[in-house]
């Protein structure tokens, strides 16, 4: 128990202490490789959970694929690193500002200070539940059954999104050279050949 | 010494509020204000699976599953617009993007 407990202190503290390192870094990589630190972590967090399937998804979905795509794009274009960051400061104050007490407000609704939601402390009484089959299985008897229409429009929603980024990004440039394959085999047969009556002695002009 | 569930709550907190935070801070990179929108939606799973593990009802983790699947088609869509908005201004600085301003 106090093993978990140490572990969880360590991924707790490595999960927020780079989710200000996201905000506040100078360069956008090292922002985006922070972003991937966070999300190891808070994986490591749903595992002490007992959620290894999403743990698992989070480590597949977010690492594999969305942090790489960040990477990509910060690489992709050519941003002024120095110009970025000005105004910093200037924003600081308010940002700080509003910060703050959007979490003193949440850690108020959690009952931090004093009087807490009733709800949440008998929650946190019984203690955390682990089923008496493997999370996996848990999961996918839900979501293939009561929920199997949520995962149909979960699939439209990617698929919606693929072809979203397909259309926006797909550029025509008008001075590019390339193989037109459908209008070769459509030209019909009286425009690629011509009968031509050759006199004798005279040859094609 | 026990980790209850208000742990995990205030690790979400902290993370929101660091996701708000970048938001307001960041005036001149779009990609970092993508990437704070994708710290908040990592906020709200931590939640989800918290509240799904210590209610012992595994519908906020399909949930929190539903919610993976619309940040990776935002942050697709999201990167998309910024690529097409870069090759046509040549610039990423929020400050700029006024062209819509009436």
């Amino acid at each position: 128990m106090v093993l978990q407990a140490i572990a969880f202190y360590v991924f707790a503290f490595i999960t927020m202490a780079s989710g200000a390192m996201v905000v506040t870094s100078r360069n956008p990589i090292y922002s985006v490789l922070f972003l991937i630190l966070a999300f190891f972590n808070a994986a490591a967090l749903f595992l002490l959970l007992g959620a290894e399937f999403i743990a698992m998804i989070l480590v597949i979905v977010y690492v594999g694929a969305v942090a790489v795509l960040f990477l990509f794009v910060v690489m992709m274009l050519d941003i002024k690193i120095t110009a970025l960051r000005e105004g910093f400061l200037k924003y600081f104050p308010i940002g700080a500002l509003i910060g703050a007490a959007l979490l003193a407000e949440i850690l108020f609704a959690l009952g931090v200070f004093g009087s807490g939601s009733t709800t949440i402390t008998a929650l946190d009484r019984a203690g955390a539940r682990v089923g008496t089959m493997e999370n996996t299985r848990a999961i996918g008897q839900v979501l293939y059954t009561q929920y199997f229409y949520l995962f149909q429009a979960a699939g439209a929603v990617l698929l919606v999104a693929m072809i979203g980024a397909i259309v926006l990004t797909l550029r025509r440039r008008p001075g590019v050279r390339r193989q037109r394959i459908g209008e070769q085999l459509f030209r019909p047969k009286d425009q690629t050949i011509t009968v031509v009556k050759v006199p004798t002695r005279g040859g094609v002009s | 010494m026990t980790i209850g569930l208000g742990h995990y709550l205030f690790v979400a907190a902290v993370l929101f509020t660091f996701g708000v935070l970048g938001i307001f801070l960041n005036r001149k990179n779009v990609i970092v204000i993508l990437m704070c929108v994708e710290l908040m939606l990592l906020a709200v799973n931590i939640n989800l699976v918290a509240f799904s593990v210590f209610q012992g009802n595994v519908v906020g983790q399909v949930f929190a599953m539903l919610v993976l699947t619309v940040a990776a088609a935002e942050a697709a869509i999201g990167l998309a617009i910024l690529v097409v908005y870069f090759r046509n201004r040549g610039t990423i600085e929020v400050e700029d993007i006024s062209a819509m301003k009436g």
